[in-house]
């Protein structure tokens, strides 16, 4: 079983300012790292990888210090990876960035299975993996709870829908995009990353993808227009109650009520 | 009651049944008094107060943090008044230009953490429970997982306030570096479980917050093979914060307590290595070098820890190990001994001979880089007698070995009243009657958390 696992590089925390003039994030000076639900996705397929054979790449997109990312997922165990990096890439929104990795996964040739994190902790949008999916005309599901089986080219999943839980099967090759904490992803090891030193990741621009036509990728690829983006209000407004158990209970009661909470 | 009632509000003093269960015992629960009076002071003060009347009419008084003690040191054996601290729990002063921060004594270890922290300081003492206060680590002179490099509470405290039996407000020490300036009453006061006076004040070293941390987490075949490293690594100059020992069993305790997967590992045995520094690049030399010698010494591999989810999945394990054995069994009687660290494999081998040869079963987890050990009696499905016997027969041969082998008895818990008869047995009838002479200077009348440590 063939497998391409998307990762992504994000500010190692939520804590990350937006520069009130241009609307862009400062991320000047602020340590990344990979999206905590790609690493579900990544021990997801290392777990197939052991019960089916075959191989696992890893697929990103980004700036050189992407690299960064790639690594950490050889050193996770992953065979092999792929960094689409270009500056005609850059301001891609989640059609363009979809459309920069399929082309990404055309090029790299058969596979049975995409897998990608839910969402990222920084875009949010949990639009990628099914965009991917479209543009590569596979099936996918989302929010991929287990792998239950792959045989005769079919792969069985359970979705988590929220109030229901899918169990969704497909013809390979598809895409499923992982929920979060269904599995305990794997530390990367000091003796892979010795072993296989800092080589190894091939870093693709818009020249090695089949799609030749700029005007498909990054910001002139994007039909989404930022209008503005602002960093949420934050209020610390707060009311301090004193009284019995009793009281304090009837007068949260109220508040709650009153705020339309309850 | 009519003397309290002349300077403290009817809310901070309760008496008899309104007098929570929880203030007649400590964490482990395995003594249980209640005091006749709860009093909540707020101010040296009212300390002295209470402490004067106190000492007049020879009524004892028991000092409470926030109850997370494990040995009964803060558990009222003889009555008498209960004073708890959690509502003296200002942080009164950071003087940054000494790096020294001033606090009350209920202030929560949590608290003082995050608010040096947030402030770009680390007040490096790191024992588990954070939510124990500052006033009553102080007391158990804590250690934590930090030790290795930073050292335990006492490296920390530049100055003591405290009240005297007799009612006197004292301040013991300064904020100066060096001192020589005759006896050190403050060292004698840290570590002294609430017998020679009540702390209602300490000034703190801080240092500057590392700005890289990382840990590597080392499967080895066997409990030998990881310990054995540990002198080693020590020696190397890789400079490790933390060196942690966690066993197949007790991550499979954590495992089902929290009913999360820990991160699949081979082997029996696993260091958990913490690193810290300023540098990436610098600590990841002095990680590699220790990754090196790990695996020249039979490491299967060494995984690395660098990120808030890695060390969510690693550390809340490893932070839930007492939960996760306290919510296996029915009741647990802890052993918190302290051997010379090249020993530990030797005293473990010990404990296994034990657990097998009376049939208890004992999970054990640690500090392989100081050689504290936590080791757990749990009764399971034994029948009571059997169980105190059994307990019993399995404290004596342990603490025997642990003397045998150059041990203390506590590494970080304390004496309180569990672990009196040991001390005893351990540092014989010189230093117990010195002690007791000490006690007597501090405290003549004997009101102070009578029957604790040295009796």
């Amino acid at each position: 079983m063939n497998i391409i696992v998307c990762i992504k590089q994000v500010p190692s925390t939520t804590k990350v300012e937006v520069d009130p003039v241009t609307g862009v994030l400062k991320r000047d000076g602020i340590k990344s790292k990979m999206n905590p639900y790609d690493l579900f996705a990544l021990e997801q397929a290392f777990l197939l990888r052991e019960r089916y054979g075959g191989t696992v790449a890893a697929l990103s997109m980004g700036p050189n210090q992407a690299r960064d990312v790639l690594y950490e997922a050889l050193y996770m165990g992953a065979d092999s990876a792929v960094l689409a990096s270009d500056r005609r890439f850059a301001g891609a929104d989640v059609l363009a960035t979809g459309y920069t990795l399929s082309q990404c996964v055309r090029k790299m040739g058969e596979y049975d299975l995409i897998i990608c994190g839910k969402q990222t902790t920084d875009g949010d949008t949990a639009q990628v993996g099914p965009e991917m999916a479209e543009l590569l005309g596979i099936p996918h599901a989302c929010n991929v709870l287990s792998v239950d089986g792959f045989s005769e080219g079919t792969l069985t999943v359970k979705a988590n829908m929220d109030h229901s839980v899918y169990t969704v099967k497909m013809k390979a090759p598809c895409l499923i995009t992982m929920e979060k904490d269904v599995n305990t992803p794997r530390l990367p090891s000091y003796l892979r990353r010795k072993k296989r030193g800092d080589a190894e990741i091939s870093v693709w621009g818009m020249e090695d993808l089949p799609d030749q036509d700029e005007s498909h990728y990054g910001l002139t690829g994007s039909p989404t227009q930022v209008e503005r983006i602002f960093p949420p209000e934050v209020t610390e407004d707060r009311e301090c109650f004193s009284g019995s158990g009793e009281e304090l209970a009837a007068r949260l009661y109220s508040l709650l009520r009153e705020k339309k909470r309850i | 009651m009519e003397y309290l009632r002349s300077f403290l509000p009817e809310n901070r003093i309760l008496v008899g049944a309104n007098i929570s269960p929880d203030y007649a015992r400590d964490e482990l629960g395995a003594v249980e008094s209640a005091p006749d009076v709860l009093v909540r002071p707020q101010s040296a003060e009212e300390v002295s107060k209470i402490l004067s009347y106190a000492n007049e009419r020879l009524l004892p008084v028991v000092t409470r943090g926030a109850g997370t003690g494990l040995v009964g040191g803060a558990v009222a054996v003889s009555g008498g008044f209960m004073l708890e601290t959690t509502l003296m729990n200002r942080i009164v002063e950071l003087d940054e230009r000494n790096m020294a921060v001033t606090v009350e004594p209920g202030v929560l270890l949590m608290d003082l953490s995050k608010y040096v922290q947030d402030r770009g300081y680390m007040y490096p003492p790191d024992p588990g429970e954070t939510s124990a206060t500052i006033g009553g680590n102080i007391s158990t002179n804590a250690g934590g997982m930090r030790a290795v490099k930073y050292g335990v509470t006492r490296d920390y405290v530049l100055s003591l306030t405290a009240v005297l039996p007799t009612g006197e407000i004292e301040t013991f020490g300064s904020k100066v570096v060096k001192n020589s300036s005759g006896y050190s009453i403050k060292d004698l006061l840290i570590g002294s479980e609430g017998t020679l006076a009540v702390i209602v004040g300490a000034t703190l070293r801080v240092i500057p917050l590392p700005s890289e941390i990382v840990s590597l987490l080392v499967p080895f075949p066997t409990f030998r093979a990881a310990v054995s490293t540990v002198p080693e690594l020590i020696r190397s100059g890789t400079d490790p914060t933390a060196v942690e020992f966690l066993t197949r069993e007790v991550i499979s305790l954590a495992e089902d307590y929290l009913g999360k997967r820990f991160p699949r590992i081979e082997g029996d045995t696993a260091l958990l290595l913490t690193y810290d520094g300023f540098s990436a690049q610098e600590l990841r030399e002095r990680m590699d070098k220790a990754s090196e010698l790990c695996i020249e010494k039979g490491a299967y591999d060494v995984f690395i820890v660098d990120t808030e989810e890695r060390r969510a999945a690693v550390w809340t394990a490893r932070g839930a190990f007492l939960e996760a054995i306290k919510s296996s069994t029915t009741q647990f009687d802890e052993c918190d001994v302290v051997v010379p660290r090249s020993k530990v494999a030797d005293f473990t081998e010990c404990v296994n001979e034990l657990s097998g040869r009376i049939g208890l079963r004992i999970p054990y987890f640690g500090h392989a880089g100081d050689g504290n050990l936590h080791v757990y009696f749990c009764r399971d499905g034994l029948e009571e007698t059997l169980w105190e016997k059994k307990l019993q027969e399995g404290f004596d041969v342990l603490y025997t070995k642990a003397v045998e082998l150059g041990g203390m008895v506590s590494g970080e818990h304390g004496i309180g009243f569990a672990k009196r008869d040991y001390l005893a047995q351990r540092l014989g009838p010189n230093q117990m009657e010195l002690m007791r002479r000490i006690k007597k200077a501090f405290d003549p009348n004997g009101i102070l958390n009578p029957q604790k440590v040295c009796t």
